[in-house]
């Protein structure tokens, strides 16, 4: 009696529990189940402290201002953002990245600002099924098919340096007729490929690359490493590097001989008013290649109001645009993948990553937001600036281009 | 006989002499041929060595602090770095507020010594209660536990500053009368430049004289001897270590507003490096030893500048000034193996090991 009971009760539960198997939506990752009322849970892991907060700040104004924009909830659920601070280096990115992975009710991530801390943070990220959408990572590695696997929940709604590095080659040669340059990178992913870029670009056009040197991140003091740019008299010295190194290198450019009439360009890492901060009066008269504020799509300037009336300023960086892309695009897969059971709310992993680098023709801040298999998400619209002697003094960044390619 | 030479020389000796000179070897062929190639002109060097002696006095000013508290403590204060940044942090705001006054442009001689003031006497409050809270209540114990305790010191000051004046950086203001550069005896030298390496100079001759000819510089060198016998003398060792302590605060925070007349960004882990470098230079020239650790500060930085040009470039390294901590901490560690003691320790590391 006892025996049949046994076999009674196994008989039931194993059909009950293949019916509830049924009835789940199935995922090969797996499936983020919400009861009622619990929140979708999005995360962003961008630079927060140290000389490149201002980078992180303006990307995490985008996120809300677009969650604001979106309504706040998915199909009945409220959304909760957190966030935590992956710095600007590859260490920061990968503690960001694990404390990310380890919480398993984060659905989707926005992240990270700078591509050093993409490298090691995506992969840890994408093993615990979080697929992430970057607004500012541009490093071409991260969407080069050559990569690796652990990239595979991967996108970014900026542009590939390919294109950048190639716009600035393309300036500085063909419009102002520099033949010979010179680079800085700082070892960083970013910067290093950046420059790379640039530097082939620049040799395909006929002009000549004098040296293409490096320092560290930490380092303060660049003037040897000007002198010795300043034995091949650069026309111009590209640096694509971040704000607080960039700073250095532009105020102490002043100080070298031979270095008087060379011109002087970063890159979109450093298109922000604290740059100015760290620069002074030295960086008026050089160039920034940065993303065209002036191709974005109509709703940019409502966005401009919105952020304006909810921090009482203008944006700080470059990049506040295609996080409100990003998040959009991390909203609506979701909203296209989540499906309701009852008071519930099912989320799949494999699905939602599918669905959003199955995301095409949507109409974003930044132009039309068309995914390839790769996760390059962008429609990218590069122009050149040039700081004015106002810039530096009120601490804004230019918004109208000195010159675009098309 | 062969016998005795081999129990002389364990294997070990010779492969770290085997890398000593081979890195010797790299460097002297190196430098030679960066001078056929000629890429540089003498001036080229001229400005290296400025460079170098600039970056390097900052160094030396902050090593004696690393050098004086080990003399007397036996002890590394690895917060000595945070010492460094609280005082040319906390000016900052006192630089920026006499440039919104106009008094920066008007009369800037007065402005730099009220900002050298507020940043030592920041530095030397800071020194003072680092001491007082952190190192005294550990007088006795082991030597491992107050090496700890700095490290925690640090992070403390650090993340104290982060709280305080925010994580982002703050920059100097231009001070007109330092910018520009004059040209001595055909040598082209930035004004500020100038300024750096004679004050360092001047501020350095000034400790080395208080210590070695004032009362209370006797009574510190003797609490270095020997701690006991002072006692028993009738000088206060507390209060000894607690002027050590100041001293090279002052000389710290006199460093930091150096350091951003040349630099101009502070922030809260600014004095990271710096102080790596300054422990590094301190060691360099025998730890213990004040002259040691001025001597030192200079040398790292003249290596820091002069090196990449000078040996790197020759090797047909690309991008060499990457590689300029390198140089640095491969320095530090030939030196602990060829010349554990520094190169002006010998002296004290024989009276007091």
């Amino acid at each position: 009696m006892n025996r049949k009971l046994i076999m009674i009760l196994t008989c039931v539960f194993v059909i009950a529990f293949a019916f509830s198997i049924q009835a789940e939506v199935k995922d090969p990752i797996g499936v983020v189940k919400l009861g009622p009322g619990e929140p979708v849970h999005i995360a962003y892991w961008v630079v927060i402290s140290g000389p490149n907060t201002s980078l992180g700040t303006d990307v995490v104004r985008g996120i809300e201002i677009a969650v604001d924009d979106f309504g706040g909830s998915i199909k009945g659920f409220p959304l909760k953002i957190s966030g935590q601070d992956a710095a600007c280096s590859a260490e920061g990115g990968q503690a960001a990245a694990t404390r990310l992975a380890a919480d398993p009710t984060i659905v989707a991530a926005i992240g990270s600002t700078c591509s050093s801390a993409a490298k090691p943070g995506v992969p840890i990220l994408w093993k615990a099924g979080i697929p992430t959408v970057s607004p500012s990572n541009t490093a071409p590695f991260l969407t080069d098919p050559e990569r690796g696997d652990g990239y595979g929940g991967y996108a970014r709604t900026c542009h590939n340096d390919k294109v950048q590095g190639a716009i600035a080659a393309e300036f500085a040669f063909r419009e102002k007729g520099l033949k010979s340059a010179a680079t800085i990178h700082d070892g960083s992913v970013y910067a290093e490929q950046l420059a790379q870029v640039f530097a082939k670009r620049f040799k395909e056009l006929g002009g000549k690359v004098t040296s293409m040197e490096a320092v560290s991140p930490n380092d303060t003091d660049m003037r040897p490493v000007l002198t010795k740019i300043a034995t091949a008299k650069p026309d111009i010295i590209y640096y694509p590097i971040f704000i607080a190194e960039g700073g250095f290198i532009t105020r102490q450019s002043k100080e070298i001989s031979g270095l008087e009439k060379t011109t002087m360009m970063g890159a979109d890492g450093m298109f922000s008013p604290d740059f100015y901060k760290a620069a002074g009066m030295a960086a008026v008269g050089m160039y920034h290649s940065s993303p065209d504020f002036g191709a974005f799509a109509g709703g940019y300037q409502a966005f401009l109001a919105k952020h304006m009336k909810k921090y009482g300023e203008k944006p700080i960086a470059p990049f506040h645009g295609h996080a409100y892309d990003a998040t959009m695009m991390i909203l609506k897969a979701i909203d296209k993948v989540a499906v309701k059971e009852g008071g519930n709310l099912h989320i799949g992993r494999k699905a939602l990553r599918d669905a959003l680098l199955a995301t095409s023709t949507m109409q974003g801040l930044t132009g039309t937001i068309t995914c390839d298999q790769y996760g390059d998400c962008a429609d990218p619209k590069i122009a050149i600036y040039q700081t004015a002697a106002e810039n530096v003094k009120q601490g804004a960044m230019p918004t109208k281009p000195y010159w675009k390619p098309y | 006989m062969f016998q005795r030479i081999r129990e002389r020389i364990s294997p070990t000796d010779v492969v770290m002499w085997l890398i000593g000179g081979g890195l010797l070897f790299l460097v002297v062929w190196g430098s030679i041929a960066t001078l056929i190639k000629g890429t540089y002109t003498a001036r080229h060097w001229i400005d290296f060595i400025i460079f170098g002696l600039a970056q390097g006095s900052v160094y030396a000013l902050i090593a004696t602090g690393y050098t004086m508290v080990y003399g007397v403590l036996r002890m590394i204060n690895f917060a000595h770095g945070e010492v460094f940044m609280s005082g040319p942090y906390t000016a900052y705001f006192v630089a920026a507020w006499f440039y919104r006054t106009g008094w920066l442009d008007t009369n800037p001689i007065s402005c730099l010594a009220a900002i050298f003031l507020v940043s030592m006497s920041v530095s030397v409050t800071i020194a003072f209660f680092l001491e007082r809270i952190a190192y005294r209540p550990l007088r006795g114990a082991p030597r491992l536990i107050p090496l700890i305790t700095a490290i925690g010191a640090s992070f403390f000051l650090q993340y104290l500053f982060r709280g305080l004046y925010g994580s982002s950086f703050q920059a100097y203001p231009d001070i007109a009368m330092l910018e520009g550069h004059w040209v001595i005896w055909g040598i082209r030298i930035l004004k500020f430049q100038a300024v750096v390496i004679v004050a360092a100079i001047v501020l350095m001759f000034a400790l080395y004289s208080f210590v070695m000819k004032s009362r209370i510089g006797k009574a510190i060198r003797s609490v270095s001897e020997d701690k006991e016998a002072s006692a028993l003398m009738g000088i206060d060792v507390d209060k000894m270590i607690s002027m050590t302590f100041v001293v090279g605060g002052a000389a710290a925070g006199a460093a930091g507003v150096l350091y951003a007349i040349m630099f101009k960004q502070v922030h809260f882990f600014m004095g990271f490096i710096p102080g790596i470098k300054a422990f590094t230079a301190a060691v360099l020239g025998g730890i213990g030893n004040i002259p040691g650790a001025m001597l030192g500060g200079i040398f790292l930085g003249l290596v820091e500048s002069v090196g990449p040009s000078l040996f790197l470039d020759g090797l047909g390294i690309v991008a060499p000034y990457q590689l300029k901590d390198a140089i640095a901490f491969t320095m530090l560690v030939m030196v602990l193996i060829f010349r554990p003691t520094g190169i002006l320790g010998e002296r004290l590391a024989v009276k007091k090991a």
